[in-house]
C-alpha cells in the first residue's frame, strides 16, 4: 500500500430507500437548487478585472531611462537565460547623434519576444544587467493570428510619454543600487551632460 | 369573425409561441445550467444575453451542411423533418385557455377539441420515434444506429407505462378529451390529488419520452458522440435539438393539463373578472405553470447523472409498469368502493 488513502470496496445490497432513487434524487435537487443563490465564481473579464498580485508577471516592457533613451544594450543575456527560447535580438552600433535614443554604444535594432513561447518566468528580468526588461501587470491580449504574438520593439519598448510603472517588481535593493551613480550604467544621458565623466 | 379565420390565427399563434418558447428554452437551459454550477452563463449578446438564442440560430444557419456520401440522402433529410413535425403537431389538442367572446361569437382557445384527444396525443408522440429512428438509420454510422435503437426501445418501453398511467387517469375522469379533463378540474380538485402515483409515473415517462436527462441515452455524448444526430450538421441538427425543446414545452403543457388543472387556478371565479379578461389571465397562469415544469425538466437535467442502459430498462419494465398496473387496480378499487363504477 503506497498511500493510506486506499479504501476497501464494499459491495453491499442497496436498502429499499436507496432502491427507490427518489429520496436521493430529491436531496440532490435540493443541493443544486441551493447553488442557484450562491455567489458566482465568474469574473466578468473585460469589465471586471481580477486583482493581481503586486509581483504579477505579465507582458514585458523594454524600459527607457529618465532621459528617454533605451536601456537595452543587446547583450543577449536575457535570450540566454530564457528557458523557453522566446527572445531573439539583433545588435547594432549606435551612430553619432543617436545618444538621446540609445543609452549605450550598442543597442538592439530588433528585439522580439514570442508571447506564445514565453512562460512568463521572469528569468530575463533577473538576467538583465541594465534594468532594461521587466515583466508588468499587463495581460498579453489574444488575437486570431499566430504571428501577431511575436512582439517586436514597437510593442515592447515603452513610449516616452506613457511610461510603464514597474516599481512593484523592483525590490528595495534594486532601487538602492540604481541610485548609485558610481556605476556607469546607472548614469543617464543627462547626468553625463551635467557632470562629465568622473573617473574612478 | 369567421370561425375558420380565428382557427387559422390560433394555429399560427400557437405555432409561433411554441417556437419562441423553445427558442428561449435553449437560453434558459444554458442560464439554469450556469447558475446551478455557480457560473453566470451567456450574458454577452444583447442585454443579459437575451439575444443569445438568435445568435445561436444564425450560427446554425451559417454552418456548413454535410450529408454523408454513404447515407440514404432522402431519409437523411426526412428524419429531422419528422422530428420537428411531430413535435409541433402535439400542440393541437391542448386547451390554451377558456373561451374568448367577440360580440355574440364564442371562440375556444383550443385548436381542435377532439373527443379522443389523449389518443391523438399518444399517436403523435409515438410517431416522434420515427424521426430519430430514420435519422439514425439513414446516417449509416454505427453510433447513430446504436443511438437510434436505444431511442426506439426506450420510447416504446416507457410509452407502455405512460399509457397505463393515463388509463388510470381516464378511469377517474371518464373522458378522453383534454378540454373536458381540464374543465373537470375547474369544478373539483386538480387530478394530482386523485392520481399522485399516476402523476409520478407519467412524469418519469415524460422525461424518457423527451429524451431528457437522466434518460438521454439516445444522444449520450460520452458513449455515442451525439447518438442519432452524430452525422447531422447545420440546420438539420438544429431541427433535432429544437424538436427536443418543443417536446419539453408540450409535455409540460400536457402534464399541467392532465394533473395540475390546466389553465384553471384557485378562486378564479371569485375574482369577479370579466369573461375575456379571465380567459387572458387563465392563459397566462397556464403558461406560468408550464414554465415551472420546463424549469423542473432543466433542474433535473443538471442534477442527476444518466442512467445506465440496463438500469433504464429495469426501471421501465420492472418498476414503472407494475406500479402503473397497481395504480389502475387501486384506482378501480377506490372507485368501486365509492360506488362510482
Amino acid at each position: 500500500m503506497l498511500t493510506n488513502r486506499s479504501k476497501q470496496v464494499v459491495k453491499k445490497e442497496m436498502t429499499i430507500m436507496e432502491k427507490a432513487y427518489l429520496p436521493a434524487i430529491f436531496s440532490g435537487m435540493l443541493i443544486t437548487f441551493k447553488h442557484i443563490f450562491m455567489k458566482k465564481a465568474t469574473v466578468r473579464y473585460p469589465e471586471q478585472v481580477r486583482e493581481f498580485a503586486p509581483v504579477y508577471r505579465g507582458q514585458h516592457v523594454l524600459k527607457r531611462d529618465e532621459a528617454g533613451a533605451e536601456r537595452c544594450t543587446a547583450c543577449g543575456l536575457c535570450a540566454v537565460a530564457c528557458p523557453a527560447e522566446a527572445i531573439t535580438m539583433v545588435a547594432d552600433e549606435r551612430k553619432k547623434g543617436e545618444e538621446n535614443l540609445y543609452r549605450e554604444e550598442k543597442y538592439a535594432s530588433t528585439y522580439e519576444i514570442n508571447m506564445l513561447r514565453c512562460i512568463f518566468c521572469g528569468l530575463c528580468e533577473e538576467a538583465c544587467p541594465k534594468e532594461a526588461i521587466f515583466l508588468t501587470d499587463r495581460i498579453v491580449p489574444s488575437t486570431f493570428e499566430r504571428n501577431e504574438f511575436v512582439y517586436g520593439k514597437d510593442k515592447l519598448v515603452e513610449p516616452i510619454d506613457q511610461r510603464v510603472d514597474v516599481t512593484k517588481r523592483q525590490t528595495p535593493a534594486v532601487l538602492e543600487f540604481k541610485k548609485d551613480k558610481k556605476h556607469k550604467h546607472n548614469r543617464t544621458f543627462l547626468d553625463k551632460v551635467l557632470k562629465p565623466s568622473n573617473k574612478h | 369573425m369567421d370561425p375558420l379565420l380565428f382557427k387559422a390565427i390560433l394555429v399560427v399563434a400557437v405555432f409561433g409561441i411554441t417556437l419562441i418558447v423553445a427558442l428561449y428554452s435553449t437560453f434558459g437551459e444554458r442560464k439554469i445550467a450556469a447558475v446551478m454550477q455557480d457560473r453566470v452563463g451567456p450574458n454577452r449578446a444583447g442585454p443579459f444575453g437575451l439575444l443569445q438564442p438568435l445568435a445561436d440560430g444564425i450560427k446554425m444557419f451559417m454552418k456548413q451542411e454535410l450529408i454523408p456520401s454513404v447515407s440514404n440522402k432522402w431519409l437523411f433529410i426526412v428524419g429531422p423533418c419528422i422530428a420537428m413535425l411531430t413535435a409541433c403537431m402535439t400542440g393541437v389538442v391542448i386547451p390554451w385557455g377558456g373561451s374568448l367572446t367577440f360580440g355574440d361569437q364564442v371562440f375556444e382557445l383550443q385548436i381542435a377539441d377532439l373527443n379522443i384527444g389523449i389518443l391523438y396525443l399518444f399517436g403523435v408522440v409515438s410517431l416522434g420515434v420515427y424521426g430519430i429512428m430514420i435519422g439514425g438509420w439513414a446516417s449509416n454510422n454505427k453510433f447513430s444506429l446504436i443511438g437510434a435503437i436505444r431511442a426506439s426501445s426506450q420510447m416504446i418501453s416507457y410509452e407502455i407505462a405512460m399509457g397505463m398511467a393515463i388509463i388510470a387517469l381516464v378511469m377517474s375522469t371518464g373522458t378522453l378529451s383534454l378540454k373536458e379533463i381540464v374543465m373537470q378540474q375547474d369544478a373539483g380538485l386538480a387530478n394530482i390529488v386523485y392520481q399522485p402515483l399516476g402523476f409520478l409515473i407519467f412524469l418519469v415517462c415524460a422525461f424518457a419520452e423527451t429524451n431528457r436527462a437522466p434518460f438521454d441515452l439516445p444522444e449520450c455524448e460520452t458513449e455515442l458522440i451525439g447518438g442519432y444526430h452524430t452525422e447531422y450538421s447545420s440546420l438539420k441538427l438544429g431541427f433535432y435539438l429544437f424538436a427536443e425543446y418543443i417536446n419539453m414545452f408540450i409535455s409540460s403543457a400536457v402534464i399541467v393539463s392532465f394533473y395540475f388543472g390546466g389553465y384553471n387556478f384557485p378562486f378564479q371565479h371569485e375574482l369577479g373578472l370579466d369573461g375575456n379578461l379571465l380567459t387572458i389571465v387563465q392563459t397566462l397562469v397556464f403558461f406560468g405553470k408550464i414554465f415551472c415544469f420546463v424549469f423542473f425538466f432543466m433542474w433535473v437535467r443538471w442534477t442527476i447523472p444518466r442512467f445506465r442502459y440496463d438500469q433504464l430498462m429495469h426501471l421501465g419494465w420492472k418498476v414503472l409498469l407494475p406500479l402503473a398496473l397497481f395504480n389502475i387496480f387501486a384506482t378501480g378499487m377506490v372507485m368501486w368502493g365509492m360506488g362510482k363504477l
